[in-house]
Formats: C-alpha cells, sequence, structure tokens
C-alpha cells in the first residue's frame, strides 16, 4: 500500500523556495498562538487548584470532618462527616451495579455477539448512552423508583442506582476495548486444550484483562463520585450520618450545592472545605486506576 | 470392549481420558450474557417511554409544538413554555463552542506537533486534569471567583464594543457569557483529547512529504495534519457540544435562572439543565409544574441525542478513512 496514492491532502507547492520572511513570521506566529493555546488551557486548571487549596484549607479540621452539618445559620455549621459517608456508600453501591453488568456486556459483545447486527445495536445504543446528560438520568430514576410509589421515598439506593446508569456505558465501552486486547492465541489454545468457553472465560480471559477492568471501573467511579444532577431527587440530603442506604442521605456534591446557594460565610467555607475533599477523593481513585494500568503494563 | 463403546457413545471426542465437559453451564452463560445486553435496551426504550408518558400532562396543556415554542416560563401561573430555556442552552453552548473549540484544538496539535517529548505527558495529564473537577466545583469556582473578577471585564467589553449586536447595556452578575465560559472549560479536555488520538493516526508520509517539499513547521501543520484530521475534529465538537447541552450544575450556579431571553450575551438566563435541577424540588406537588419540567428533561434528551448523533456520524467517518489510509482494510 503506497501511502500518498490516499493522501486526502492538498498537495503542497512543489518546487524548493526559499522560505521569505512573510512566511517565517506566520510560522512563528502560528506557533506562538498554539502555544499560547495551551497555556491559556491551564490556566483555569491553576486558579481553581488556587482557590481551592487557600479556601480549602482554611476549612479543614479535625472537627470539620468529624461532625455532621448543623443546619444552623447562626453559629457553627457543623462539617461534613455525613456527605463523606453518604458519597463513599452510593459511590461503591453504583460501582457494585455496574461493573458486573458493564463487563457482562462487554463480554457478551467481545465472546459472543462481535460483529453480528444485534451487538452492532447494543454498541451503538451504550454511545447514545454516553451522551445522555446525567440529569434526565436523575429524572428517569425518579420517576421509575420515587413517583410510582412502590418504593417507597428518597432513598440512598436510589441514587446509586442512577449514577450506576452513568457509569454503565463508562464501564462497558471500556472493558471491550480491554477484552478485544486479550491475545486470540489464548482463546484459541484454551479451545484446543478442549476447555468450554465459559472456563475459558473465567480462567483465562477475565483473569488476563484484569487490570484494564479495574482500570476502566475506577475510571467510571471517580467519574461518577463527582456527580450532582442525579442526586438531588433520588438520594436527596440530610444532616445525620446514616448508613442506612434505605434512607435519604447526603453526600458531598449535593452539600456542596447547596451551601453554594448560602449567603453565609461560614457555610461558604464549609463548601470549598467539602470542594476540595471530594476533588482529592476523586484524584485518589483516578491515581489507582492509573498505578493499576501501570503496573501490568511493566509486567 | 467397553472403552471402544465409550468412545463410540462421545462421538470420538474423548482423546484425554476425561469426561466430555457438560454443555450446560456454557448455554446458561452466553444466554445470560446476551439477556444482559438486550437488557439494555429494552432500559433505554421503557426509559424513552417513561419520560414520554410523564411529561403527556404538559403536552396535553400546551400541545407538543406549543411547549417548544412557548415564550413564557411562569411557574406562579402555571404556564410552561420551553423556548427561552432552550435559546439559553443554545446560547451557552455556542459560547463554549466558540471559545473552547479553537483552545482544544491548539492543545492538540500542540501536544502532537510542537510539543517537547519530556513535557509532553506532564501537560497531557495536566489537560487531563481539568476533566477531572467536578462540575459542581466549577460552579463553586465561578460563583465566588469568576464572577465578581470577570465583571468589570465584561462590563468594559459591553461599553466599548455596545455597536455589536447582542452586545452593551449593564452586565447581569450570573450571565449567559459567564454559563458559556465554564461550559468551554468543561468541554477542552474531551475534545483535545479526541482530537489528539485523530491527530495520531495522521501518517508520518504526509507530514514528511509537506517538510520535504520545504514546509514550513506551520505550513505542514495546515496542509497535512488539519486537512487530514478535520471529520475527526468536528466529531470531537460536536461530542463537546453534546456534553455543553448538557451540563447541568455549573451551569445552573453561574446563569442567574431568570426565564426569559435575555437581549444580551450579558443578560441573565436559564437553560434546560438548569431549571429541572432548580424547580423539580417544589415541583413534586404540582403535576403540570412536574410534567413540564420532565418534558423539559425529554426536550434535552433529544437535543443531545441528535447532536450525539451527527458526532458519532462524523467520527465513525473519520476512523474509517483513516483505517484505509493506513492500508488496513477491515
Amino acid at each position: 500500500m503506497n501511502a500518498v496514492d490516499d493522501m486526502t491532502a492538498p498537495t503542497p507547492p512543489s518546487r524548493l523556495a526559499p522560505i521569505s520572511a512573510r512566511r517565517r513570521r506566520t510560522d512563528k506566529f502560528a506557533r506562538g498562538m498554539l502555544w499560547a493555546g495551551t497555556g491559556l488551557a491551564l490556566v483555569p486548571l491553576a486558579l481553581v487548584v488556587y482557590y481551592l487549596l487557600s479556601r480549602g484549607l482554611r476549612a479543614w479540621s479535625w472537627h470539620f470532618f468529624t461532625s455532621d452539618p448543623t443546619g444552623r445559620f447562626i453559629g457553627d455549621p457543623g462539617g461534613i462527616k455525613s456527605a463523606i459517608i453518604g458519597t463513599v456508600l452510593i459511590v461503591l453501591l453504583a460501582t457494585a451495579i455496574a461493573v458486573p453488568i458493564g463487563i457482562g456486556v462487554a463480554l457478551y459483545l467481545t465472546e459472543y455477539g462481535k460483529r453480528s447486527r444485534f451487538a452492532n445495536t447494543v454498541r451503538y445504543f451504550i454511545d447514545v448512552m454516553t451522551g445522555v446528560p446525567s440529569i434526565v438520568f436523575g429524572l428517569f430514576i425518579y420517576i421509575v423508583l420515587i413517583l410510582s410509589g412502590t418504593f417507597g421515598g428518597f432513598a440512598g439506593w436510589k441514587g446509586s442506582v442512577a449514577l450506576s446508569l452513568l457509569m454503565l456505558p463508562v464501564v462497558t465501552r471500556s472493558s471491550e476495548v480491554v477484552l478485544n486486547l486479550v491475545p486470540s492465541g489464548l482463546r484459541e489454545a484454551g479451545l484446543a486444550l478442549g476447555a468450554p468457553r465459559w472456563r475459558l472465560i473465567l480462567r483465562v480471559i477475565l483473569p488476563t484483562a484484569l487490570p484494564g477492568l479495574v482500570t476502566g471501573s475506577l475510571l467510571a467511579l471517580a467519574r461518577a463520585a463527582g456527580e450532582t444532577a442525579p442526586l438531588l431527587f433520588t438520594a436527596f440530603a440530610v444532616n445525620a450520618t446514616t448508613f442506612n442506604m434505605g434512607q435519604q442521605m447526603n453526600s458531598l456534591p449535593i452539600q456542596i450545592f447547596n451551601d453554594v446557594r448560602q449567603a453565609q460565610d461560614r457555610i461558604v467555607d464549609r463548601a470549598w472545605g467539602a470542594a476540595l475533599t471530594l476533588v482529592l477523593m476523586i484524584l485518589i481513585a483516578t491515581l489507582l486506576a492509573r498505578l493499576v494500568s501501570r503496573r501490568s503494563r511493566t509486567k | 470392549m467397553t472403552t471402544e463403546t465409550a468412545t463410540s457413545r462421545r462421538g470420538g471426542r474423548q482423546i484425554f481420558g476425561r469426561a466430555a465437559p457438560s454443555r450446560v453451564p456454557d448455554r446458561v452463560l452466553k444466554w445470560g450474557l446476551t439477556t444482559l445486553a438486550a437488557f439494555i435496551l429494552v432500559l433505554i426504550a421503557f426509559f424513552f417511554v417513561r419520560l414520554y408518558v410523564e411529561a403527556q400532562p404538559a403536552f396535553d396543556t400546551f400541545g407538543h409544538l406549543g411547549f417548544v415554542t412557548g415564550n413564557e416560563w411562569n411557574v406562579s401561573q402555571d404556564t410552561y413554555g420551553a423556548w427561552p430555556l432552550i435559546v439559553g442552552t443554545l446560547i451557552t453552548s455556542a459560547v463554549a463552542l466558540v471559545i473552547g473549540i479553537p483552545v482544544a484544538v491548539a492543545v492538540a496539535v500542540f501536544l502532537t506537533e510542537l510539543c517537547p517529548r519530556r513535557l509532553r505527558g506532564l501537560l497531557g495529564t495536566l489537560v487531563e486534569l481539568l476533566a477531572a473537577v467536578p462540575s459542581v466545583v466549577y460552579g463553586l469556582w465561578g460563583v465566588f471567583v469568576l464572577i465578581p473578577r470577570l465583571k468589570p471585564v465584561t462590563q468594559w467589553f459591553s461599553d466599548t464594543f455596545s455597536f455589536l449586536p447582542f452586545i452593551g447595556g449593564e452586565v447581569a452578575g450570573p450571565n449567559y457569557f459567564n454559563g458559556g465560559l465554564i461550559l468551554a472549560i468543561m468541554i477542552v479536555p474531551i475534545v483535545s483529547a479526541i482530537s489528539r488520538e485523530v491527530m495520531a493516526t495522521v501518517p508520518a508520509e504526509n507530514k514528511e512529504a509537506a517538510l520535504a517539499l520545504g514546509a514550513t513547521r506551520w505550513e505542514m501543520i495546515r496542509t497535512a495534519v488539519l486537512p487530514y484530521s478535520r471529520a475527526g475534529i468536528a466529531g470531537a465538537a460536536m461530542l463537546g457540544l453534546g456534553r455543553a447541552i448538557g451540563e447541568t450544575i455549573a451551569v445552573t450556579l453561574v446563569i442567574g435562572n431568570a426565564p426569559q431571553i435575555g437581549s444580551s450575551l450579558f443578560d441573565q438566563g436559564y437553560t434546560l439543565a438548569a431549571v429541572i435541577a432548580n424547580e423539580f424540588g417544589e415541583a413534586a406537588s404540582d403535576p403540570i409544574h412536574r410534567a413540564a419540567l420532565i418534558a423539559a428533561g425529554l426536550v434535552l434528551f433529544v437535543l443531545t441525542l441528535l447532536v450525539n448523533m451527527v458526532a458519532r456520524f462524523y467520527v465513525v467517518r473519520a476512523e474509517r478513512s483513516q483505517r484505509i489510509g493506513r492500508g488496513e482494510r477491515a
């Protein structure tokens, strides 16, 4: 194959000419703009990090992490204990729902469906799910699980279900990529030795792809942890700490969202402290994901 | 004799002296996984139907077209027309694209073509970190840092360029422009990541040919890299647009939440997603209000669906043309 035959780019000038001053200037200018554009993209990151650290650290204290919000506008506004516990529980349950289903669908796509029409339809709709705004997932769960009245009112587990809908396409897509990377030689060797497909999947394919699956799941978890909109009218918010997922639950994003809209400086300070906590939690999940994928690559 | 019958009964498959594995778990797994995949399709169909059914009271009262084109969103009079919200969504998304896409493409070109190798990993990670910051944190930052700092600048801009359409007059604290700017920050990482992937597939021959013919670095980018990755960049931009349309919390905090069409870019507004986030809590007791908000969600859903379908079309086309360009035919 000669790549030049298929070249879609217009043919550049064919004569060798000395580079004129004007072309040199254009080149310099354009390169400068590219540098500047990249710098510009990083300005908001620097500003967000700066304000998060300077305002957030000021709010941090032992009391901040060990007390619940008091809900009072005068005096001590309290800390974010219930929000941290709520976020951890809701996100863990969401992961427990989304990861098995997501990996299962990915296994179907790589091991059974392959390029069939049905598999491609499933792929298409998973991409559609990726584009659905998170607040629409929240609405859907509200309609199905709360408005219908059969499951009671607002509850932590309903927030988890809403988040798991958000994670599902991310897990599926990343798992499919990883499962496709398992060498087909391994599959063929297993089948040639007489292993049935289910054992091949459980004993060969899944263990080989494990680090990649873990990375994809952790990244999906990190994305879900910061979501506010799906929790607004599913898990709702309370001040007190609860470990019961059948009740309303507080969470960091909701706590921040509610605190931002208060006029009290001390409550706004709590929002900054909570925001720093949330960003750090997401960063840790992201770093873990990278670490897992790096270790598997060096092995 | 006995061994002979055993082999013939198993159809000659028995070579290794072990019982032939049962086929049952295999079938169970296959059908289990297929059901799971079918479940996704059923879920999305169910999703759409339930939203539509619950939005029905609003469509009955105002008509489908009447709801979408209605100019008034007034909770106290129970009149719901989504047009101001749709316009707000489109304005903020347009601002996000106008600011975000050039920056994102610049980042992608810079990282693939110009950046010193040592810096590439670091800068790439930093840009990706922008995507790790949650929406609500951007909102918090927008309310307490961006809006107060930006106000004098936008007021000066508004006064100086008041002869332009949709610019001029008093700048509101929270406004369309702030919403668009925050959205721009949020779409830069995704758009630049996809653009980078596309640009990485530009064949080295094309670039080397341009350089060999005496092109400067920029001319090489303009004639070899950009035309080749145009479809991919368009797809990335559409995906960014989809993200911008659906983004909720950050915009809710910085757009001012006034359900009317502002006369300038610096007026308060509202978006489809923001109205749901803001009003749903109080709407639970009022069936028409609730139906109107669900209908707004449906409009939002359809809008993002259309945008994502177009995006997918472009991205798939870009991938296909590149596969052919590299000589691998799928």
